[in-house]
């Protein structure tokens, strides 16, 4: 009800400001008949156009300092850091660009503001002008592009050099599945086809396939730090996309084939807890989330860090809960919960 | 390419006179032939009405994203049984995300920029007395109509409108066990784009063959305002890309309604194998994308076309290098059409092609980059006359570089896996498409507001009002946002309470969003200004910013073919403000502007030929 009669406040604000703006324009009638503007408008518009540079400046520096804190924190993931540093560079030029050109956008709008009689200069070409910001964004844009395009090859290239750790992240609406190779490290084939919910066979492996039998299927994603990871994607329903913002990966999961991606997390989940920019959002969140719960709101208990995987391709109706946990643990750690998690076949042997 | 050749004016002489049948008010305010009425027609029914319902389902999920799970009157009243208790629902929320990116994109971007002032324009700068087919131009409207109100029906089915994003993805978009807007409100969202496609196709087609064979005499391709090699370009991608997405909708519509599976395989959903098998919907997404692209170049080359001519017009200077902006509206436009797959970096396609996407992507910054660089300087020195026309220009170029940016980032493969589909997307295009064209739009309307309604003007000083506020806000709205964008908070969410780790966003949210609320009731002021100006009694003078081009040599009331008496000739460029001789005099004594009808002087070295 509150809402409604905001809406009708603003409303009535709204006609009330118009008719002023009437009245106004009527009362003015006699003095002032053009609407092309003169040199009053000139004069106001040319100051409010300094002012908007300022303005421009200022939300710059105030979303940096509100809002940077709020970026995702050092990479977990050694590929992480390429791009890391690539990103900054970007930036860096970025910022150049926007500060200087923004300046003599607006500063020229300023300082050229029209007056009567005023001469504008007949200036029309300059090919040397031109040819230097031509040849400019050339040089910078070769350099982001051969950088960009060596990193690119680099993350992308998935092979089975350092005996990678071979996993599939198999996607449905609206939840993450984890299937790692088991033993052998060599993924059972599986196709939808092969689904047989009775049987709990999920993602559809081939049962006949042996390399399927060690395969072991989890909710929740536990990597050891320091090993290569080779992630191979599927997807059941419609499209997805596997997105883990902390290690600077992501990858479409595609109905009908398969996609990969591979990273080496280099931070253990613990380690990442004692990073101070993530002990600093941790609490902030925290407190966020202490005064909600108390007003009473649900699920607002006390949050720990964790790396996440999201869904970042529109899938439905819980696109924006389609999540799972990942944790990056030593190698002892690992070996130790990988060892207590049923194999394909010992769960197909327990539901028979 | 000569254009003397075209000795147009002498062949329609008999033309003149035309205006004197009666007309009757079906044929003059309906199904009207005359391309300025067309324009209007566009204008209202593109910017207006669906830019109003593309706007007022912004602010609703602006809302939603700002008090997440709140109950809202206002929902209850629009949305009904999708907002039960005010609260809005999770599918409508999709919906209407995906709504909006449709209608701002489609109808108010791409029909209602390029078909108001392409119409408008191209007659009266090139000196033609209409389109080379007012037939297939009032074709061009009604198809556009009918796919306006089969879009707007769409919203009223029961299972409700398409959701599943304006690039309509299968799966998702073919399934309506997936989602239930994938049922009816997406069979009507494939109709009615069908229509509209016919409708943009034979728009384009009028618009290059008017612009190829109408100009008249002296009128040579490099004496053209920069406004109509804009919408002549425009309307060649537009002719080379459109047609792809139709064959995506019918090949889409072929695999929900008659079983095949271009774009489908191995899919497993609620509880069953579906029979599709070998499609693939990477696929899908390259045909989709090969328009996609060259789609926002469709919906900018217009507005920065329109802000050439109002910079130079208020500037009281040439356009600075005419011919670089020509090169670089055609590099654009080549390069628009081979970027494509930059949308596709992680959709699973070779990791190769990315590379050479990157490739292409990145080297469309540096035609934009000269664009920019000559803009400026066009200011420069200049006698800067600030019409609420001329801040729109100004503004279009700021959001166009700052939006244009962040592009490096997103074009570059290796930066896009990780903010890939996040709102540092949503805030890049925004600035660089959404706002820069929404303000090239105001500003042809303000500045051609006198040529559309015989004379009017609108009033400058909520124009000012306008700007100012919706200059600010738009800032406000997307700076921010690419912020939340890096924090990793992926695009299309309902809601972002699922993740702990977005808790301390929310301040950014309301902030976004209260800003977000202020532009959109801005946009009355417009509403208001446009209405209360198009009845007004005062008329103003015949070239009110004292402007070169063709248009304003017409008379105030409108006639159909434009011109009572010969089509004027035309012995110069359109830029030649405050043009001086060797003793520092203007070429006209006492008038800072040579309109393009008044033939060279004496030892009078022209410009471009």
């Amino acid at each position: 009800m509150t809402t409604l009669l905001i809406f009708i406040v603003l409303g009535l604000v709204f006609i009330a400001i118009l008719q002023m703006t009437k009245i106004f324009e009527l009362s003015q009638l006699k003095s002032e008949q053009s609407q092309i503007a003169n040199d009053s408008d000139n004069k106001n518009n040319g100051y409010m156009l300094f002012a908007f540079m300022v303005f421009t400046y200022l939300i710059t520096i105030f979303s940096f300092w509100n809002y940077g804190k709020f970026l995702l924190p050092d990479s977990a993931s050694e590929h992480g850091k390429d791009y890391d540093s690539l990103m900054l560079v970007s930036f860096a030029i970025i910022f150049t660009v926007q500060f200087i050109t923004q300046f003599l956008l607006h500063y020229f709008g300023f300082k050229y503001r029209g007056k009567k009689g005023k001469k504008a200069l007949f200036y029309a070409d300059n090919d040397r002008l031109e040819f230097i910001w031509t040849i400019i964004p050339v040089i910078v844009l070769a350099g982001l592009i051969l950088w960009g395009l060596f990193t690119w090859t680099n993350i992308m290239d998935v092979n089975d050099e350092d005996d990678p750790l071979v996993v599939e992240l198999y996607a449905q609406q609206f939840n993450w599945t984890a299937r790692y190779a088991g033993t052998d490290n060599v993924l059972g084939g599986a196709n939808v086809r092969l689904i047989d919910i009775d049987k709990a066979n999920v993602l559809g492996l081939d049962e006949a396939d042996t390399y399927a039998n060690d395969d072991i299927i989890v909710k929740e994603l536990h990597l050891p730090v320091g090993r290569k990871v080779n992630f191979y994607f599927r997807s059941q329903d419609v499209l997805h996309s596997a997105y883990m913002p902390h290690f600077r990966a992501q990858m479409n999961c595609v109905p009908g084939m398969i996609t990969e991606f591979s990273f080496t997390p280099i931070t253990t989940t613990a380690d990442m807890r004692k990073n101070p920019e993530v002990i600093d959002k941790v609490n902030r969140t925290n407190k966020i989330r202490a005064e909600k719960a108390a007003a009473g709101e649900e699920n607002k208990e006390p949050w720990e860090f964790d790396y996440i995987l999201l869904c970042n391709k529109i899938c439905g109706k819980s696109h924006y809960n389609m999540q799972m946990k990942i944790i990056v643990e030593t190698q002892e750690e690992y070996d130790a919960w990988i060892k207590e998690q049923q194999t394909f076949s010992q769960t197909m042997a327990a539901v028979q | 390419m000569s254009a003397t050749g075209h000795i147009q004016g002498d062949d329609h002489s008999h033309d003149v006179g035309h205006h004197h049948h009666k007309e009757t008010f079906v044929t003059k305010y309906i199904f009207s032939q005359d391309h300025k009425m067309i324009a209007k027609q566009y204008l209202i029914t593109g910017v207006l009405v669906m830019g109003f319902i593309g706007i007022a389902m912004s602010l609703m999920f602006r809302m939603q994203l700002a008090w997440p799970a709140e109950s809202f009157m206002i929902f209850e009243s629009l949305l009904g049984k999708w907002a039960p208790e005010g609260v809005m629902d999770a599918d409508i929320y999709l919906s209407l995300v995906t709504m909006h990116g449709t209608i701002m994109v489609f109808f108010v971007l791409t029909a209602g920029l390029s078909g108001t002032f392409s119409n408008l324009l191209i007659p009266l700068q090139i000196g033609a007395r209409d389109m080379a087919s007012g037939f297939l131009n009032m074709l061009s409207f009604w198809l556009f109509f009918l796919s306006c109100v089969i879009m707007v029906l769409s919203l009223f089915v029961e299972a409700g409108p398409a959701s599943a994003g304006w690039t309509i993805y299968p799966p998702l978009s073919a399934l309506p066990m997936a989602q239930p807007g994938s049922g009816m409100g997406m069979t009507l969202w494939l109709v009615s784009m069908a229509i509209f496609i016919a409708s943009s196709l034979l728009g384009s087609l009028n618009y290059i063959v008017t612009v190829i064979n109408l100009r008249t005499k002296g009128m040579s391709m490099t004496r053209l305002p920069l406004t109509i090699w804009a919408f002549f370009v425009t309307a060649i991608i537009g002719v080379i890309s459109f047609p792809v997405l139709l064959s995506a909708a019918l090949l889409l519509i072929m695999d929900r309604s008659f079983g095949t599976s271009f774009f489908l395989s191995d899919i497993f959903i609620q509880g069953e194998a579906l029979h599709y098998q070998g499609g693939s919907p990477v696929l899908f997404e390259h045909l989709f994308w090969f328009l996609g692209h060259p789609e926002v170049y469709i919906v900018l080359l217009p507005a920065l076309g329109i802000t050439s001519e109002v910079m130079s017009t208020n500037a009281r200077k040439p356009i600075f290098g005419y011919r670089a902006m020509i090169a670089s509206i055609m590099a654009i436009a080549f390069l628009s059409t081979i970027v494509w797959g930059h949308h596709m970096f992680i959709s699973g396609m070779n990791p190769f092609l990315g590379s050479v996407f990157t490739f292409t992507t990145l080297l469309i910054a540096i035609p934009s980059a000269v664009k920019a660089f000559n803009y400026i300087t066009t200011l420069w020195k200049g006698n800067l006359q600030l019409n609420p026309a001329m801040l729109f220009s100004i503004g279009l170029v700021s959001t166009f570089i700052t939006g244009g940016l962040t592009g490096i980032i997103l074009g570059d493969s290796t930066l896009d896996i990780n903010v890939h589909d996040t709102y540092f997307v949503v805030a890049h295009f925004h600035l660089v498409m959404g706002i820069s064209a929404l303000y090239g739009l105001f500003a042809g309307v303000y500045h051609w507001f006198p040529k559309m309604f015989e004379g009017r003007l609108m009033n400058k000083n909520l124009g000012y009002a306008h700007f100012w506020i919706t200059a600010v806000c738009a800032y406000g709205i997307f700076f921010p946002m690419h912020f939340v964008g890096m924090a990793g908070v992926p695009r299309r969410y309902y809601q972002n309470t699922a993740f702990p780790m977005f808790d301390e966003l929310t301040d950014v949210q309301i902030l976004m969003t209260v800003f977000a609320l202020i532009a959109g009731a801005a946009q009355l002021i417009f509403v208001y200004n446009f209405i209360s100006s198009m009845f007004s009694k005062k008329v103003g003078p015949k070239n009110p910013w004292n402007s070169n081009t063709l248009e304003w040599t017409t008379d105030v009331k409108h006639i159909h073919g434009n011109w009572d008496g010969p089509i004027p000739e035309v012995h110069r460029w359109a830029y030649d403000y405050s043009k001086v001789d060797e003793n520092g005099e203007y070429i006209i004594p006492g008038q800072d502007f040579v309109p393009q009808t008044v033939p060279l002087q004496k030892d009078e070295e022209e410009m471009n030929h």
